[in-house]
């Protein structure tokens, strides 16, 4: 039974929450504000709020006189890219996984895991080796690999964890009706593993799409993501506040709306599952 | 039933992933293993093989490995403090009746999905900023003398900055947690008139530990990489250099690889160990 709760408290809970959030949020508002605002204006103590000539001149100068365009396109491959082949490489494993599974299932799928935890510092160099060996430094590809295997635990555990939750027993009365292998993964399995396989791809390019640490280390140019060129703002010259904002506003605005459709598979793929 | 032939088509299909993660793990950490023994130092053409544990033994005992650690130890205490006492009191406050709900919690969540290098410039100028940015300014206001954060307080302003981007993934999680929790136990509570702060510490703790926990140890083991806020903020200057900081100078800046690859490994045993307390959760969780 829930309880009758008064206008009154609600109204004060509203008015809290609202305030907490819109607290949090702040930044981001701010940074909007200020990318539609002239250099000058961007600085002005007192600050202005609302009240200013808004332009859009910010966007066209980063669009127009940077690299953001290169950048966006890296951003783009190297997330998406990266997501895809993952996705490619572990439904087959988290099916097998989850439907077929073998005594070691749970041992591999935790030693999976413990690949994520392992300081990407502690193989830095070799990576670097590696790519200068095979002369792909600041290259996309070199970036789309080495994400895909940086993310590729989570997306087995994902799938795994949308996989085990639909039913054995349609499973196998498709394999009594006969169906091959083949025939049980594309009509029985595909329809009913899609939302979960759809939610995997959407976390996963978030996740791709803001990692900061390879993408700005093993980039210089050519390669160079979203991360490292907003990074290149960081010893600027001159008033840049309003093009920095609208640079920002740009890289975070698809990965934002992206964000909020996926809440609830946040919790559950960065928990791996332990909280749902 | 799964038949022995179903069996060895499920080996085929885990295969790659496995194979896959198993050279990117093993290649490159054979590697800094092996660099770990050696005086290797590229720029001065120096290489010499096998020096024993003198990297381990100059990389722990230096001042700088000590210090990383400390700062380690407070930016992820820090930032771990911030997230889960905030993160708890607006799950608490989100769960409660309210006009707007759906848009408050999509304000909420909003900062994890900006790019650490967003976030970190954004708040290195727009708000620390002595001179333009809007703390200063509130400052002023108040009659105060501005605050130069990040050359004042500089471990601070990246435990804030990353704590805004985290705070919104610990208070998901123990919302999650809160709305599994029983109306009909809180309600029972009440009638028997134990105090809200009785409710909180008797029933709801207790409900959240699971996901405290679990929120502990997997911000621990992104903290711990932390890199692009202090990358573009400090640079690793004024006490800011964490141990995952430490390594990469040492290994991309001095290029003295031996001595970073010492490094790494200690790094990756520190990593581990916290590692092995978060399989024990989650292998558990599988069980179930």
């Amino acid at each position: 039974m829930a309880r009758a709760i008064s206008p009154r408290k609600k109204l004060m809970w509203t008015a809290l929450a609202w305030g907490f959030g819109l607290l949090i949020f702040f930044p981001i508002l701010w940074t909007f504000l200020t990318s539609f605002k002239a250099e000058s204006t961007a600085i002005s103590d007192p600050p202005v709020w609302f009240f200013f000539d808004w332009t859009v001149q910010n966007y066209h100068d980063v669009l127009e006189r940077s690299n953001y365009p290169l950048a966006l396109m890296n951003s783009i491959i190297i997330a998406v890219g990266s997501t895809l082949l993952g996705i490619v490489i572990a439904v087959p494993a988290a099916w097998a996984m989850a439907f077929v599974p073998g005594d070691r299932t749970k041992d591999v799928l935790l030693w999976m895991l413990s690949t994520k935890m392992l300081p990407a510092v502690g193989v830095l160099y070799p990576l670097v080796l590696i790519a200068k060996y095979f002369g792909v430094m600041d290259s996309r590809l070199l970036l789309v690999v080495v994400l895909m295997l940086i993310n590729l635990p989570i997306i087995v555990w994902m799938l795994y964890t949308y996989f085990r939750e639909i039913p054995g027993e349609i499973l196998e009365a498709s394999r009594m009706d006969g169906a091959s292998l083949k025939n049980e993964i594309l009509y029985v399995l595909t329809p009913m593993a899609l939302p979960g396989i759809a939610s995997t791809i959407l976390l996963n390019v978030i996740l791709a799409w803001n990692e900061a640490f390879w993408t700005i280390l093993l980039t210089t140019v050519d390669a160079a993501p979203l991360t490292k060129f907003i990074a290149s703002f960081s010893a600027p010259e001159g008033l840049f506040y309003a093009k920095l904002s609208a640079a920002s506003i740009m890289a975070i605005a698809p990965i934002l709306i992206m964000g909020w459709f996926s809440q609830k598979q946040l919790v559950r793929g960065l928990t791996f599952g332990a909280v749902k | 039933m799964a038949t022995e032939h179903s069996k060895s088509a499920a080996r085929i299909m885990i295969a790659p992933a496995v194979f896959l993660l198993l050279v990117w793990m093993l290649i490159p950490l054979c590697m800094t293993l092996y660099f770990s023994f050696a005086d290797y130092r590229p720029m001065r053409g120096v290489f010499d093989a096998w020096i024993g544990f003198d990297n381990y033994v100059r990389f722990v005992s230096s001042s700088s490995f000590l210090s990383s650690v400390g700062t380690t130890l407070w930016m992820v205490g820090g930032i771990l403090a911030i997230t889960i006492t905030g993160g708890i009191l607006l799950a608490l406050l989100l769960d409660q009746p309210m006009f707007g709900q759906g848009i408050v919690r999509i304000l909420v969540i909003a900062p994890f999905f900006v790019m650490p290098t967003v976030s970190a410039l954004v708040w290195k100028n727009m708000f620390f900023n002595v001179d333009n940015g809007l703390f200063s300014y509130f400052y002023k206001f108040f009659g105060m003398q501005p605050y130069d954060f990040l050359s004042q307080s500089p471990l601070l302003s990246i435990v804030i900055i990353v704590a805004w981007q985290w705070l919104p993934f610990a208070t998901l999680i123990m919302l999650t947690a809160v709305q599994s929790l029983s109306s009909e136990q809180l309600e029972a509570a009440e009638i028997d008139g134990a105090p809200p702060l009785a409710r909180f510490w008797y029933i709801i703790l207790p409900h959240l530990s699971r996901a405290i926990t679990v929120v502990i140890l997997i911000q621990t083991i992104f903290l711990l990489s932390i890199f692009a806020e202090i990358f573009v903020t400090t640079n690793g200057a004024f006490g800011t250099r964490t141990l995952t900081y430490l390594v990469y100078q040492r290994v991309l800046e001095s290029q003295n690889i031996g001595l970073g690859s010492a490094g790494g490994i200690v790094a990756v045993i520190l990593a581990n160990i916290i590692a092995i307390f978060l399989m024990r959760i989650v292998g558990k969780n599988i069980d179930n």
